[in-house]
């Protein structure tokens, strides 16, 4: 228990560094959460530009079940550590980067989600909306993107979460987020690695249950409980 | 699942039997370069009177600690001791925690590291001369029954480190030429370094040197930075294998700014005394070899050509004739 | 006395290896690096979903008969599932030490909710009249729910383990971080070489693929009155 308080004085209260020389803990988290978000929120918002019109499209065809689901399966299968490691061998260090490899992470869960989406909407809606005399995108856009937003939050929120998570080991391609004193350990020492890892923790947690309120509400009432089931995890 | 992990076990075993049999490793660039001159042959005997003594060796998490604690640990099994091998234990704070409460019975470790990590001395006050640094060391070490044995001849500092090409061309050689010059460049370096004395603080407070830009990086990215052109200058390690490829320069630290950090085998006293005075004769000897550029030359078999750390020290042992 | 020294080489030249490349023939003379940690990586993804099965259809079939417990158990379950598994190794570490144990912990709760919500959602879809039928031809609750509820959720019980388990080959690589070894540690010894980034990595997506082939295929084994539904 003595190394969880000396974690939870770490949070709040700077100290020197164990190689000497710097001060660590307390405000220097600020600027670690600061970039931690930064490199989070662009990868996530990347991968909904992206995954977003293309889960929607592709439901809205019925086509290309097979590669949204398989999409989802190979995107389960990378490991995050050798998605970064792959980044880093191939294209080097930096922000960008990084980015990359974390909206390449994000992608999956949002397009997948997308996709199931659209394809739950009850057909006899989108038929209605054809005999009123809709075009494609008009369709998407009134009928079936609200009818999936619910699930379309869904996805976004499992990979909010996974890229948070990920960017724990971003130090490691030179971006210094709030995994620096995990993997820097030597300099932040025992107590500012656990402090880490509990700061992670809570905005893993926080981004979760803020994500969950947004889904929540987006969900027409009735749907709530019926979408419950459908999650892909 | 008893099932699963008898056939995983049973797959196991089989996979490190294979493990065991190393191959041939073929340096494909060896020509025949320049020899150390800093052994002496002299070659471990193996006394059975050793035999029943067990020794486990531990080491810190980066390739230059897996060599040498793979050094020690052959050089004892040679001169026929029982060694265990915990290696990649961690940052120092871990491998101090193991080697007090018994988990390993020795580690490798800097005399400077020790200074500044274990026994609060800021960086400014670690002693410049070798020796000094070793003795507060050891003083240190001595007061929790810890032996720190006689140091190594390397050490192992902070440096500045350039692309040879663009050093030629801007005319530098040592740090005191980027006083004048360091306003056009940019330095790379760990996080921490920004307000290290032993880094970027002492590179202004020192060398005076202002440089254009300091940017964070993972310190095991250190040369691919310069490499790739991103960095102008970048803090580097003197033992580092990168700097003996000929593509690298270490800029000479002529106004002696950064600390020594030479490797030390840090025992637990009642251990090192149940060995006998043989273990100390045997770490002695094999160090004799282990002067800066043989360390260069050996961090390069395993970062550049990317042997493994327990065959570059096999090979060290027997090139350098310690062991047959 | 024989004067032997240790040898320098020279590496002015660069090849394939000291430039961080691919290499195949690097990779043909040293594959054998990978073989211990990939049975490290299997072994911990094995036990860890086996345990985290065992556990979370108990904790399933209790709660399919006492609905009251779903949301505690859901959200217990789910706030270990949303923790990064990165965290939670650190967090463990002052209770349970580095090791295996610590990374088997963190990885079992990392599978309790998927499995949890796929077992629950597989016996909910049992339809009542199958159940009455059942019963009607005199079976005990427990027979009813080993011989006729489980056999039907199979499906929804197989997708659940399937993505338990790729899930967990992934978070395995992380596990070296806990000091437990795994295909991860040899990711990190050597960020930037890209034969072993590649093969590396390759192995745990191949591990991955494996055991989503092979769950798949003891789903179609044991459930032939069905076609398996994709997942």
């Amino acid at each position: 228990m003595n190394d969880f308080s000396d974690a939870i004085d770490f949070i709040f209260h700077s100290r020197e560094s164990l190689t000497g020389g710097v001060r660590v803990g307390g405000s220097e988290l600020w600027s670690l959460l600061a970039k931690h978000l930064e490199l989070s929120f662009a990868a996530l918002g990347l991968a909904c530009l992206i995954a977003v019109p293309i889960g929607l499209w592709l439901g809205h065809i019925r086509r290309g079940q097979f590669l949204a689901i398989s999409i989802s399966n190979l995107g389960r299968a990378v490991p995050t550590l050798a998605l970064i490691a792959f980044f880093i061998a191939y294209f080097g260090v930096g922000f960008v980067n990084v980015m990359f490899a974390l909206m390449l992470l994000a992608i999956p869960p949002i397009l997948t989600n997308a996709y199931v989406g659209v394809t739950q909407v009850d057909p006899d809606s989108v038929d209605a909306a054809r005999g009123v005399g809709m075009t494609g995108v008009q369709i998407v856009r009134k009928v079936e993107l609200p009818l999936a937003l619910p699930l379309i939050f869904g996805g976004i929120r499992i990979s909010a979460v996974n890229v948070i998570a990920t960017a724990t080991i971003a130090p490691l391609a030179g971006v210094v987020t709030l995994g620096n004193p995990i993997i820097n350990a030597q300099v932040y020492g025992p107590a500012g690695r656990l402090g880490a890892a509990i700061v992670v923790a809570v905005v893993a947690v926080a981004a979760d249950a803020g994500f969950g309120l947004l889904q929540r509400a987006v969900t027409p009432r009735a749907l709530r409980l019926a979408n419950r089931r459908m999650e892909t995890a | 699942m008893k099932r699963v992990s008898m056939l995983v076990a049973i797959a196991a075993s089989l996979a490190l039997a294979a493990c065991g049999g190393s191959n041939d490793d073929s340096t494909s660039t060896s020509a025949s370069g320049s020899q150390t001159s800093a052994s002496s042959g002299n070659t471990i005997q193996s006394s059975s009177a050793n035999k029943g003594k067990t020794v486990t060796i531990g080491s810190k998490n980066f390739t230059e600690e897996f060599i040498l604690g793979e050094i020690y640990a052959q050089a004892l099994q040679a001169a026929g001791y029982t060694v265990k091998k915990q290696l990649n234990l961690g940052s120092e704070q871990i491998a101090l925690k193991a080697v007090k409460s018994g988990q390993v019975d020795a580690y490798p470790e800097y005399t400077g590291t020790a200074l500044t990590s274990f026994f609060d001395k800021k960086a400014t006050d670690v002693p410049h001369d070798e020796q000094k640094a070793y003795q507060e060391a050891k003083a240190g070490f001595a007061k929790s029954n810890l032996t720190a044995l006689p140091p190594t001849p390397f050490t192992d500092s902070n440096g500045v480190g350039m692309l040879k090409s663009k050093a030629q061309k801007l005319g530098i050689t040592k740090i005191s030429d980027l006083t004048s010059k360091g306003s056009s460049l940019t330095l790379y370096g760990t996080p921490e370094c920004r307000q290290r004395p032993d880094c970027l603080l002492g590179l202004q407070d020192v060398y005076k040197i202002k440089f254009k830009k300091f940017v964070p990086v993972d310190p095991g990215l250190r040369h691919k930075v310069l490499d790739s052109g991103q960095a102008d200058t970048s803090i580097v390690f003197t033992t580092d294998g990168q700097l003996a490829q000929g593509k690298e320069l270490l800029l000479k630290d002529d106004k002696h700014m950064f600390p020594p950090y030479n490797v030390t085998l840090v025992f637990r006293n009642e251990a090192l005394k149940k060995l006998g005075p043989e273990a100390q004769k045997t770490i002695a000897l094999v160090q004799k070899g282990l002067t800066t550029e043989a360390m260069q030359e050996l961090n390069s078999r395993v970062d550049i050509d990317k042997q493994t750390p327990q065959q570059v020290a096999k090979d060290y042992l027997t090139e350098s004739g310690y062991v047959k | 006395m024989t004067l032997a020294d240790l040898v320098i080489h020279r590496r002015e030249q660069s090849d394939c290896v000291s430039n961080d490349g691919f290499c195949p023939s690097w990779i043909a003379d040293n594959w054998q690096r990978y073989t211990h940690p990939f049975w490290q990586h299997l072994f911990l993804t094995a036990v860890a979903v086996t345990i985290g099965f065992a556990i979370a259809t108990g904790l399933a079939i209790v709660a399919h008969r006492r609905r009251w417990l779903i949301p505690p158990v859901t959200t217990v379950t789910g706030i270990m599932y949303t923790i990064p598994s990165l965290s939670l190794f650190f967090l463990l570490q002052p209770i349970t030490g580095r090791g295996n144990t610590t990374a088997l912990i963190a990885l079992v709760s990392y599978t309790l909710l998927i499995i949890f919500r796929n077992v629950l959602a597989g016996l909910d879809n049992v339809a009542p009249e199958t159940r009455d039928a059942a019963k009607g031809l005199g079976l005990t609750e427990r027979q009813v729910l080993w011989r006729i509820e489980m056999p039907l959720a199979l499906p929804e019980i197989m997708a659940g383990l399937r993505v338990a388990s790729t899930t967990t080959v992934g978070l395995a690589t992380l596990a070296f971080f806990a000091g437990a070894g795994g295909l991860g540690g040899s990711i990190f010894s050597d960020l930037t070489f890209k034969s072993n980034v590649v093969v590396a990595g390759g192995l745990c997506v191949l591990l991955a693929v494996a055991l989503d082939v092979l769950i798949l295929g003891a789903q179609r084994m044991l459930t032939p009155w069905r076609r398996a539904a994709r997942a």
